[in-house]
């Protein structure tokens, strides 16, 4: 028995493409904040219309591509078995980049449900239904016919993340359809509000989050060569994880017409997460603990050190912003934006990259990518990036965060929008520089990736024999 | 207000999901030494060298988790989360809204009482209420009339002396308490090709720019349609809102293009009501305005 590697690379080729894509286009919208002309005054070149391509092309193309890849190869690595129904694997790749296609033109056109990061219209909606099903086929069948004892917890974290995106994308995108590009929600007023950041905060939780940790529980401990540091600790921080994240959507909506006790449980359950987040950093962390003579020779574990150490930073962060206190000043600010990145490309994109270095040269029977100075290379045009990227966030959220608030004894307001406008013009240059460097490194990538995959014909792989542990719990 | 079911429904699940945390964080201490093998791991390896080591939860960890917790049911306590339950100290957001805007409008009562009985050209005179009106039209007008009051095409010009509904203070007050609608109806059908061209050359000749004399001759013969609004000498009418047309004084352009397109297919300019404002805010605003034109 052979494994099914011809998918995993597929998507690994495409993760890389879309992150090119997803990462230029957020380049260029950040261009437009410095410079609105740069729209041409083309509609669908318009910030409105890009925003939503930039947020889908990562989020979905870039790191979904990475997640169904990563998943096709580690189901298979720990269930030692190949995929199940291999045709319909393939089917999940062709849908995936067939929904990517869709986005990447129907957003332009400026079609939209305009719910945040659920854009896309109903037929296309119902696409992503058809291939997550598929996905789910295929990732449940292989775990089904495993010939191991034991699910290994990478799998239990890939499988949280499949069944919650099948019931975040069902329930947040019932709508009534009008024409084949326009349709209305079936909820109305604050109940639509609150699916919607139902839905949007478990796309954090789990599409950002769970499926990120099972890549991270296969391949830290394989590219550190030790074990995972607690089990123990992993089923607890993997129930609490899964069962409280699903409370936090409310914190998006503070101090609205959203019910105060809705409110405040949304608060008190981000505040909750804390733990929980940080245990999966923690397992990160001190599974590489003992290894770090690596990180002088290996820039592969570098990624991923950063990438857990944003992690632990922004699963902080998050819960501080939850505060209603803190929210009061936050909301609304660029400060949310340097919060989310430090998750997207600090955590998530960090992770992905260190991943697919890790995955790619054994794709092909190697133990290191094309070339390991380009990745080193490629690990410091990144963090510096993101540095630049978060830093500068910070000061304009928090900058425009007081100068929203500041008024005067007779009542007006201490400063007009644009004056909090111009403010922030010279951090909106710092971001688009930090975006810059880190989509200068995906370059990199894509080059080191291209003749890694190139040097030879990829070879097939046995099967890892069954594995039965007999009465061990 | 939920009802009692829905009530329940969220006492019960909020407080059994913190609960069920600190049962997860105590369930697993108990169990904690069960199967390991010699090296610490639990003996399970996948994919050739998978291992997983049984290392005790971080006490520092759980302790933070447990501090949540208690964070959590003490919060719940105090503020409203479960569900009908208004929480011991009886916050809710719009108590707290009124709260803050009756604090700031005491200190402000206090400012606006000296303004009362001015009249526009006392405040006008007035340098605290001119700081108070400056802002206000900064966040409030600046948007379409611009920062310096100067306005854009389409959106008149403050600072200077021309006025399309009226320059004193009252009609000021007029234009903010109710709005203004302006409308120039498109003249294509009534013109004709020919007549356009001829009344955008007498409009030209009107305002002072150079024209073709000849077909001004004609536009002129036919001013009567626009006499109606902009008056025979076309000096305009700010009772109808209609621009003066004699100056060099231009809402929405003043080349032979823009003219014409004006002619072709009409104007339509809305300046909101702003009675969101309080009627001193109002008061201020009109000064202000007057002030910009330096009349």
């Amino acid at each position: 028995m052979t494994y099914n590697d011809k998918v995993v690379r597929q998507f690994v080729v495409m993760t890389v493409i879309w992150g090119i894509v997803g990462m230029l286009v957020g380049v260029i919208i950040a261009a437009q904040l410095w410079l609105p002309a740069l729209n041409f005054d083309l509609p669908w070149l318009t910030y409105s219309r890009l925003r939503p391509l930039h947020t889908n092309a990562v989020i979905f193309a870039f790191g979904g591509s990475a997640l169904i890849g990563t998943s096709f190869y580690v189901v298979q690595r720990t269930c030692h078995v190949r995929l199940f129904a291999g045709g319909l694997a393939s089917f999940v790749f062709w849908g995936w980049q067939l929904v990517i296609l869709a986005a990447a033109i129907s957003l332009p056109m400026g079609w939209t449900q305009g719910k945040e990061y659920a854009e896309l219209e109903w037929p296309i909606d119902i696409l992503i239904t058809v291939v997550w099903v598929a996905y789910a086929i295929v990732f449940f069948g292989t775990v089904i016919k495993r010939r191991v004892s034991h699910i290994y917890v990478a799998n239990w974290f890939y499988a949280a993340f499949i069944i919650t995106i099948a019931l975040l994308h069902i329930v947040n995108n019932l709508s009534l359809p009008i024409t084949m590009t326009k349709s209305y929600p079936v909820y109305t007023g604050a109940v639509d509000a609150m699916v919607q950041w139902w839905y949007g905060h478990n796309a954090v939780g789990f599409f950002l989050t769970a499926g990120f940790l099972a890549m991270m529980y296969y391949f830290v401990p394989k590219q550190a060569e030790g074990p995972v540091y607690s089990y123990r600790l992993s089923i607890v921080h993997f129930w609490a994880l899964i069962s409280i994240y699903m409370w936090a959507g409310p914190h998006h909506l503070h101090y609205t017409a959203l019910p105060d006790w809705v409110q405040s449980l949304g608060m008190v359950f981000s505040l909750i997460l804390l733990a929980p987040s940080w245990g999966g950093m923690i397992n990160g962390v001190m599974t590489l603990s003992g290894h770090w003579h690596k990180l002088r020779t290996d820039p592969v574990l570098k990624f991923m050190i950063v990438a857990l150490s944003f992690y632990g930073m922004s699963t902080f962060e998050g819960p501080m912003m939850s505060i209603k206190t803190v929210n009061a000043l936050s909301h609304y600010t660029d400060w949310t934006i340097g919060h989310v990145h430090s998750g997207a490309l600090g955590w998530v994109a960090m992770m992905t990259i260190g991943s697919l270095y890790s995955l790619t040269p054994r794709l092909m029977g190697q133990k290191v990518m094309y070339s390991v100075k380009a990745v080193d290379a490629h690990f410091w045009i990144a963090t510096i990036g993101i540095v630049l990227y978060i830093a500068s966030m910070w000061i304009a959220g928090v900058m425009q965060g007081l100068m929203w608030r500041a008024f005067n004894d007779d009542g007006t307001l201490t400063y007009t929008f644009i004056e909090t406008i111009a403010a922030t013009k010279p951090y909106y240059v710092i971001r688009l520089l930090g975006g810059t460097l880190f989509l200068a490194g995906m370059f990199i990538m894509a080059w080191n990736t291209f003749k890694t995959l190139a040097q030879s014909k990829a070879p097939e792989f046995k099967a890892a024999e069954p594995a039965i542990w007999g009465e061990h719990a | 207000m939920l009802n009692s079911f829905w009530n329940w429904f969220v006492i019960i699940i909020s407080v059994g999901s913190i609960l069920a945390c600190w049962w997860l964080l105590h369930w697993t201490k108990g169990v904690s030494d069960r199967s390991d093998d010699d090296d610490g791991s639990t003996g399970h390896v996948w994919d050739e060298d998978l291992r997983e080591l049984n290392t005790p939860l971080p006490r520092w960890w759980l302790h933070l988790f447990n501090i949540t917790i208690v964070f959590a049911l003490v919060y719940l306590a105090l503020f409203p989360g479960l569900g009908n339950f208004a929480g011991i100290k009886s916050w809710t957001q719009v108590d707290q809204y009124n709260a803050e805007v009756a604090a700031a409008e005491q200190v402000q009562e206090q400012i606006f009482a000296r303004f009362a009985d001015m009249d526009g050209n006392a405040l006008m005179a007035d340098a605290e209420a001119m700081e108070t009106a400056g802002r206000l039209f900064g966040n409030n007008c600046a948007m379409c009339h611009g920062s310096d009051g100067r306005g854009a095409k389409g959106f008149p010009n403050l600072a200077d002396n021309d006025w399309q509904w009226g320059g004193s203070h009252e009609d000021i007050l007029t234009t903010l308490n109710a709005g203004r609608m302006a409308v120039m109806p498109p003249h294509d059908a009534i013109l004709g090709e020919d007549g356009i061209r001829e009344m955008v050359a007498y409009v030209q000749q009107l305002s002072g720019q150079k024209a073709d004399a000849e077909l001004a001759a004609a536009g002129k013969s036919r001013f009567m349609v626009c006499a109606a609004c902009h008056g025979a000498e076309g000096k305009g009418n700010q009772l109808l809102g209609a621009p003066n047309l004699t100056d060099d004084i231009w809402l929405y352009g003043g080349n032979p293009g823009d003219i014409e397109y004006t002619l072709l297919n009409g104007r339509n300019g809305v300046m909101p009501a702003f009675n969101q404002l309080s009627e001193m805010h109002r008061k201020l605003l009109a000064a202000y305005v007057k002030s910009l034109s330096g009349s």
